[in-house]
């Protein structure tokens, strides 16, 4: 058991090159040292056939009873497409102020939205992702800061204007809680 | 710092009511969550909240019948309703009950976003709607009431503790003190302040017009009422109105505005239908009522209805103090008004304006600035700009516009009726002095 790790669980296959830069980035940003390791779920339990999605929030529950708690926050990787019953998709959520968060970089191909492959844009867009919904399990509410990783985004477009990294105020919020800081 | 927005979810489902806390919680918003109408209902009594947003199916009372409950607690929230089934008919009833909008669920990310920033944008700029107002009274009170002197800050206490209040207020003082100003301020300070302050000079009007003024006419009613007119009173419905110089009304009307103010109600001339009106009523007299009443020439019982409140304005004389503020203020005003330079008054001249009698009060003291500003060369008001020596405002020169004809036909004779000249001295141009003359019908001595 390790409360001083950051942990990013892959539920499905991600490239190892993808993994490096996401571990990287996450511990630049959050200080703290992070941890790849694999999951095992039965998706088929969260598909809605209805909506032919997968229910996020029963996701997010299922990774937080299962692998959270020998951890300081953990982060479910997903390549699936979530849903929330309120909403059509999701790209991620995660406990406000809580332990674990979901993420899926099923929506950020370029060709969904009709343009070229990029590889580049999809590993970009998922490591904000999960920046974003980790700055959610430390606290951060969204921020109105264009550049900050933490601005809401529901389109694509929203997630490559910003930033991978937290605004001064919304990293002085959490100051408190990063290794290194009084 | 701005309002956090509080939000109220209310839903049956579970599972729906957590997407939408979770999601709004993420965004900084206060939310909670009610899992019927009727709690959601009960959570009114104690709580306000910004915007509710509530699903239409619900077991026991539905989401329309909520939002019509909602509607009669007078309540201020935005209500936006949503339904896993959509009809026009519900949209549109919804929307006829008075819901902000109308969504259908699911909803895109993006249009959830959208609809709660809108709601918010309209909850800000009904607050600086408010604010706005607020700020709009306050001003025309500081502007027009000037004053740091006991006997103001008296007079603004008085306004102050009479304005929330309907009780009708008579206010006296010696003619220039700023009566109307007082009646302004209370209604601009009152509930009443986005309706009509509507005055009335009674002095001015013969009793039959008065009559006609007051209580408006029908067609025909008499020679000249061609059309139907709307009176004083009902025009001052939720508003105010102004009666000034009420003592000279005749006893007629001392009897008829009696009955108007104990029951409200009054009929037009030539009319036989009683209508309604709604209004406050503030009066204004140089004379002493009291000793009117003593003397019989005013009614005792309109006298007591109508002096529930006095406010009584102080003469120039006992608040020299505030002499330079209002020099001051006057100055700002016309310089202003005429789009000149601001310009100051010398010290001497300032002094001399401070032991002056003043019995035409703060009217005299504003015609006196706005004199010397029109008629003053200098940047400075000077004594030789003021007209205390000279007495140049004498009795029979009380418009502006009769000093403005005496000072230009002085300034013609000087110069031997020279126009360009005259014209120089008085810093207007030649067509304009041309214009006066022929407005004054000014002629050149014989």
């Amino acid at each position: 058991m390790d409360l001083q790790n950051i942990t990013l669980i892959s539920f499905g296959y991600f490239e190892e090159s993808f993994l490096r830069k996401t571990i990287e980035a996450v511990k630049n940003e959050f200080l703290f040292p992070v941890i790849i390791k694999e999951g095992h779920i039965d998706l088929s339990e969260f598909y809605d056939p209805v909506r032919r999605q997968y229910n996020g929030n029963k996701l997010l529950k299922e990774v937080d009873s299962l692998y959270a708690s020998d951890t300081y926050k953990t982060i479910g990787l997903f390549n699936v497409d979530l849903f929330i019953p309120i909403l059509t998709y999701i790209f991620g959520q995660a406990f406000l102020n809580g332990r674990t968060g979901i993420a899926s970089h099923y929506r950020f191909s370029n060709e969904r939205y009709g343009l070229t492959s990029d590889d580049k844009f999809i590993i970009d867009r998922f490591k904000k992702e999960i920046i974003h919904e980790l700055g959610h399990t430390f606290g951060l509410i969204h921020c109105h800061i264009s550049t900050c990783v933490m601005r809401s985004g529901t389109y694509v477009e929203d997630i490559d204007q910003k930033s991978e990294h937290l605004c001064f105020s919304c990293r002085n919020g959490i100051s408190s809680v990063l290794p290194g800081t009084v | 710092m701005a309002k956090k927005i509080s939000i109220l979810i209310v839903d049956d489902e579970e599972s729906v009511r957590d997407s939408l806390y979770n999601w709004f919680i993420e965004d900084g918003y206060r939310v909670e969550c009610a899992e019927n109408a009727n709690k959601a209902l009960s959570m009114l009594e104690s709580d306000n909240f910004d915007i509710i947003l509530a699903d239409i199916k619900m077991p026991g009372m539905d989401g329309l019948e909520m939002l019509r409950r909602i509607k009669l607690l007078k309540s201020e929230s935005i209500i936006i309703v949503m339904t896993a089934f959509a009809t026009v008919d519900t949209a549109v009833q919804a929307l006829k009950d008075g819901a902000f909008d109308y969504v259908t669920k699911p909803f895109d990310p993006d249009d959830l976003s959208h609809l709660i920033r809108n709601a918010s944008k309209q909850i800000s700029l009904a607050e600086e709607n408010e604010n706005l107002k607020k700020k709009v009274v306050s001003l025309e009170n500081v502007e027009d009431l000037v004053g740091k002197s006991e006997p103001m800050k008296l007079v603004l206490k008085d306004i102050e503790s009479v304005a929330q209040s309907s009780s009708s207020v008579v206010i006296t003082g010696e003619s220039g003190t700023g009566k109307e100003l007082v009646a302004k301020a209370i209604h601009s300070n009152s509930p009443r302040r986005f309706f009509p302050l509507v005055s009335v000079h009674c002095g001015a009007l013969t009793e039959s017009l008065l009559e006609s003024e007051l209580f408006g006419h029908e067609k025909g009613a008499f020679t000249g009422a061609m059309y139907n007119r709307k009176g004083r009173f009902e025009m001052a419905d939720n508003g105010t109105i102004f009666l000034d110089e009420i003592a000279t009304i005749s006893t007629k009307m001392q009897i008829d505005l009696l009955r108007v103010l104990e029951t409200r109600k009054f009929i037009r001339v030539g009319g036989n239908k009683e209508i309604s009106s709604d209004f406050r009523v503030i009066c204004a007299t140089n004379r002493d009522l009291k000793s009117m009443v003593e003397k019989g020439s005013f009614r005792e019982d309109l006298y007591y209805r109508l002096n529930v409140v006095n406010i009584f304005v102080p003469p120039l004389r006992e608040r020299i103090e505030d002499i330079p503020l209002l020099v001051e203020y006057f100055i700002k005003k016309y310089c202003t008004s005429m789009n000149r330079p601001l310009i100051s008054i010398d010290s001497s001249a300032l002094k001399r304006l401070e032991d002056f009698n003043f019995p035409g009060n703060v009217r005299e003291l504003e015609n006196m600035i706005e004199r010397a500003i029109v008629i003053g060369n200098g940047r400075k008001i000077s004594l030789k700009d003021l007209p205390l020596e000279k007495s140049v405002v004498s009795n029979s020169i009380e418009s502006l516009n009769d000093l403005e004809k005496t000072h230009i036909l002085q300034i013609l004779n000087k110069y031997n009726w020279n126009i360009s000249r005259s014209a120089k001295a008085l810093q207007v141009d030649r067509v304009t002095l041309y214009n006066k003359i022929a407005k004054y019908s000014l002629k050149p001595k014989a």
